[in-house]
């Protein structure tokens, strides 16, 4: 991955001009591996809130069981366990999408806790008013209590996008290339660790930093007061 | 295997981390509320300076500020031993997110506690240590705890650096027996079991706190 990029050695500021456009290849990774992980957990994550709601203890048990599992283990652990443990099951994934589905699964985890509360304050009355309606399950949560759960959840969703961005260098242990690896390699390479490490701090101070101007402002758009179905 | 073979090797180890999440966690209250208090009302360097500290803390990632302590700061002239620069690195982590957390509590207690204290001719110290900490503290509680079982799960990182936590010797099994499914698994029940004893503890400590400062029912 590093060939074809020259290292200049000669100053610091040299240094940290020729590693950047490496770091900026492991910047694409960081953030595929966000959105991809993130996707992930939007959609797992509604899935475990649904189910733990079930009214069925036989569902709802096991579904509460694994988001405890998920969200008191390390991720680290999750992750090496995914990746050497599915192949053995014939489940043989690129490390980078073995990655994405841990980063997915522990945020499920999270985001679940946040798409039940969101539920949990949507007023009795609305349940009520769709019963009253004839509507099914499905499109009581699909016309009525998510569009009113958006607005309500996004702040905290928009935090834990953010934080799993941080957490995408735990990705680098199982190989996966990305900011914090290229920045390993560069120094093994050179014995300089100093500036490529310093960069990648950078680089993630900035992105944390444009990513919750980018939220705040999303909140702002999102109307609060519910989404209007013609 | 089973997963009895491997408890002992993991146990063991297990101990060194739940040392490392001790450590730091001292070291993060203490930040918590060294930053915590002059974001609140300080004067201005103070309260720079602490900004700084949270804003990069909370604004790169913890295995690159790893990473920093170990690989980068030797090289301008600080070496430190592995323990020390894991327990730092999670404790500087940490007590960064718990500043915010000290702060928001401080912040939210009401405004005529402060028009009490002055009409009662406390000093701006002693309004903080009788008035207004002993009313924040409970309220600090319930996000400190979920900052130490995040803290727990985060001490599997200092395995990167050579520490010999539960995720360094888990892996060590692995590389030696290579029955990937039963090491792992007992090592994230450790984890998991151990996850649950602090929410125990802290579910314990939150409550006496609560008895101590009077807002027990």
């Amino acid at each position: 991955m590093i060939q074809g990029y020259g290292i200049d050695t000669s100053s610091t500021a040299a240094f940290a001009l020729s590693v950047l456009p490496i770091l900026l290849v492991g910047l694409r990774t960081t953030i595929l591996a966000m959105l991809a992980g993130f996707a992930i957990a939007l959609v797992v994550g509604l899935a475990f809130a649904l189910l733990r709601r079930s009214p069925l203890a036989v569902i709802s048990w096991p579904a509460a069981a694994a988001i405890e599992f998920l969200r008191n283990t390390p991720l680290l652990m999750q992750l090496f366990f995914l990746y050497f443990v599915l192949p053995e099951y014939g489940i043989v994934l690129p490390a980078f999408w073995t990655g994405c589905a841990a980063l997915g699964l522990q945020y499920a985890a999270y985001m679940s806790e946040v798409y039940r509360a969101g539920i949990e304050a949507i007023p009795k009355g609305q349940w009520e008013a769709a019963t009253a309606l004839n509507l099914t399950r499905a499109r009581t949560y699909g016309v009525v209590i998510i569009p009113q759960m958006v607005p309500r959840i996004t702040p905290a969703i928009g935090n834990y996008l953010v934080s799993m961005m941080k957490d995408t260098p735990i990705l680098s242990t199982i190989t996966v290339v990305e900011m914090l690896n290229l920045a390993s390699r560069i120094g093994d390479r050179t014995f300089e660790y100093l500036v490529p490490l310093s960069m990648v701090g950078l680089i993630f101070f900035v992105l944390t930093s444009l990513c919750s101007l980018a939220l705040r402002g999303i909140e702002r758009i999102i109307p609060t007061k519910g989404i209007s179905l013609q | 295997m089973s997963m009895l073979t491997y408890l002992p090797v993991l146990a063991e180890a297990a101990t060194t981390s739940i040392m490392v999440s001790c450590l730091s966690l001292v070291v993060a209250c203490a930040l918590s509320f060294a930053a915590g208090i002059p974001l609140y009302s300080g004067p201005a360097w103070l309260r720079g300076i602490a900004l700084v500290y949270v804003e990069i803390f909370r604004g790169t990632s913890l295995l690159v500020q790893l990473f920093w302590l170990y690989y980068a700061l030797p090289l301008i002239g600080f070496s430190m031993p592995p323990l020390l620069t894991g327990v730092l690195a999670l404790g500087l982590n940490s007590g960064a997110y718990g500043a915010e957390v000290v702060r928001g509590a401080l912040r939210a207690v009401p405004g005529q506690q402060h028009e009490a204290a002055r009409a009662l001719n406390f000093s701006g110290a002693h309004t903080l240590w009788r008035i207004i900490l002993p009313q924040a503290v409970p309220e600090m509680m319930p996000s400190f705890s979920s900052l130490a079982v995040q803290n727990l799960k985060d001490t599997s990182l200092v395995s990167m650096i050579t520490i010999a936590d539960l995720t360094f010797k888990a892996q060590e099994l692995r590389n030696l027996t290579q029955d990937s499914v039963t090491v792992y698994a007992t090592a994230l029940l450790l984890y998991l079991a151990m996850a649950l004893i602090f929410i125990g503890v802290l579910r314990f400590m939150e409550r006496r706190i609560k008895v101590a400062t009077g807002r027990s029912a």
